[in-house]
């Protein structure tokens, strides 16, 4: 396993007294995809909301332990939560274009973040466009709302927004679930190319999905991580008869 | 025909019904009003001051009427706006479920359901206790008081209806929360916020109790806020409340104005909505 670049630490997290995830503990290596899986219900996407904090944004959350990135605690007292999201992009389950433009919602980040330049600004939404490889499909109609594109263009759009902001690491939440297979291919395959250069977690229910793009993976189950390690060793040697039987398509 | 299909059509009259009472009752107000006031239209109406003394004049329009109104509602939707949207944008994003944002929503509710005359006896009361007179200003204040609760309650329901995502995906890229709040709410919400302006200065045009003691009445045009101010629903009682058929005849063609410009502005706010509408996420 390459250099840890996300740790977490006893990880605890639970809403108005319901236990989601149970004293977790795992390393999610630098510049590699991490596969988070799991039957549903099992907290993956609360583990993934929690490296961002996007869980602070539920009523009655309790968290204890830690997520380290790199050497900061996110969950540390005087943190100031936007410098931590501002190194994270996040992709959601749906595509959630925000209610202007293309160009606006790409230039969206970077503008609340400092940059101003008119110049800049459009060699950012230019070149992040291109890495989404949406570029040519909307470089005409970059006023348009973000709306009138499709699942698959959208969904790709909030890729392009995501890598606006520079971020170190990138948050996917099942991003591919809502669309057809084609527009899929086309997410898996940029998460393939880019993770040369970011650090990829990756929530998944679907097995066949995280065996195509996992280099390394965890499996939870109800809220408890049964196992974590490399590809090959969690799919085709697993240690726990849990993990075993899940990837084995006995349940889940 | 069995009885489901005909439990639909059943029911399905009885919508169709239901509707045309509404649009029914629209359409005859304005044929009544019309044809009431036919006689008394005229572009002196509409561009001259009364003549022939006060407002019961015979003579001359009531251009003092129009301007009031226009000048009264403005005045009074500006300042409710101004302090509408940020009550309602701390309600929804920043005061969550505390007893603050209940007891405001509750306030609110009921401060819409109290009528206009109350508004305008509470104005009249600080006005005499301040020693002012009727005038503009305080005519502007009393509507402003009656369009508030119907802006923020409206605002505040719409704003509920802003998508969870969105938020979420303006907080996912290091978005405070002042900044998700006016870049992504206000926008989502904007059809919505010109819809409770539109309702409240409907309200607010055509409400006579309120600036009757607080606005007062004047055949001139008010020069600063400090001159009382004609307004159009008043023209109509006062016009009404003669015992001659020609000014009576007035009151209607004033009506008429009246339901015009009401109509005009609900309009023109229709085809806005629908410009601003382009960026709105469904």
């Amino acid at each position: 396993m390459s250099k840890p670049h996300i740790s977490i630490q006893n990880l605890n997290v639970s809403y108005e007294g319901h236990h989601v995830l149970k004293d977790i503990t795992l390393d999610i290596p630098e510049k590699q995809i991490t596969t988070i899986i799991g039957p549903s219900g099992c907290g993956k996407t609360t583990l993934l909301r929690s490296i961002n904090r996007l869980i602070d944004l539920i009523d009655g959350v309790k968290v204890s332990g830690k997520v380290l990135v790199g050497k900061t605690n996110v969950f540390d007292n005087g943190i100031d939560v936007t410098d931590i999201r501002k190194k994270m992009g996040f992709i959601a389950q749906m595509p959630n274009p925000l209610p202007m433009s293309t160009y606006d919602n790409i230039a969206y980040g970077p503008r609340i973040h400092g940059i101003k330049e008119r110049k800049r600004l459009d060699q950012i939404v230019e070149h992040c466009l291109q890495t989404a490889s949406l570029w040519n499909e909307v470089k005409n109609r970059l006023t348009e709302p973000a709306s009138k594109l499709s699942a698959g263009q959208q969904q790709r759009l909030c890729l392009a927004r995501a890598l606006a902001i520079e971020p170190e690491v990138l948050l996917c939440d099942e991003p591919t679930s809502a669309l057809d297979p084609i527009s899929a291919g086309h997410i898996e395959e940029q998460l393939l190319t880019l993770k040369k250069d970011y650090t990829i977690v990756f929530v998944t229910h679907v097995l066949r999905q995280a065996k195509r793009l996992a280099d390394h993976v965890i499996f939870l189950y109800l809220g408890e991580l049964v196992e974590q390690g490399p590809a090959e060793t969690v799919f085709y040697q697993p240690s726990d008869p849990k993990t075993k039987a899940y990837v084995e398509g006995v349940f889940g | 025909m069995d009885k489901r299909k005909l439990e639909e059509n059943f029911y399905k009259i009885l919508m169709i019904g239901s509707t045309l009472i509404i649009v029914g009752s629209l359409v005859s107000i304005l044929i009544v009003v019309l044809f009431k006031g036919a006689l008394a239209l005229s572009i002196s109406m509409l561009t001259q001051t009364p003549k022939g003394g006060y407002y019961l004049g015979k003579e001359g329009g009531i251009l003092n009427a129009i301007i009031g109104s226009l000048y009264l509602a403005g005045g009074a939707t500006f300042i409710a706006f101004i302090t509408s949207l940020p009550t309602a944008l701390y309600l929804n994003e920043y005061a969550g479920r505390s007893k603050l944002a209940i007891f405001t929503r509750q306030s609110l509710d009921i401060l819409w359901s109290v009528p206009s005359i109350i508004y305008g006896v509470f104005g009249f009361t600080i006005m005499v206790y301040l020693g002012l007179r009727a005038s503009l200003l305080g005519g502007i204040i009393a509507l402003a008081l009656l369009e508030l609760p119907i802006m923020v309650r409206v605002m505040d329901e719409v704003m509920k209806m802003v998508p969870l995502k969105l938020k979420e995906a303006s907080y996912a890229l290091g978005a405070t929360k002042l900044e998700t709040t006016l870049n992504v709410i206000t926008r989502q919400a904007l059809p919505g916020v010109l819809m409770a302006i539109l309702l409240a200065v409907g309200r607010a045009v055509g409400d006579a109790a309120s600036i009757l003691f607080t606005a007062g009445y004047s055949d001139a045009i008010p020069g600063s806020l400090f001159d009382p101010a004609a307004s159009l629903p008043l023209a109509v009682f006062f016009q009404l409340g003669t015992p001659f058929p020609e000014v009576q005849q007035r009151a209607y063609a004033s009506g008429f104005i009246l339901l015009v410009i009401v109509l005009s502005l609900s309009i023109a706010s229709r085809l806005l909505t629908k410009r601003f509408m382009r960026y709105v996420i469904k």
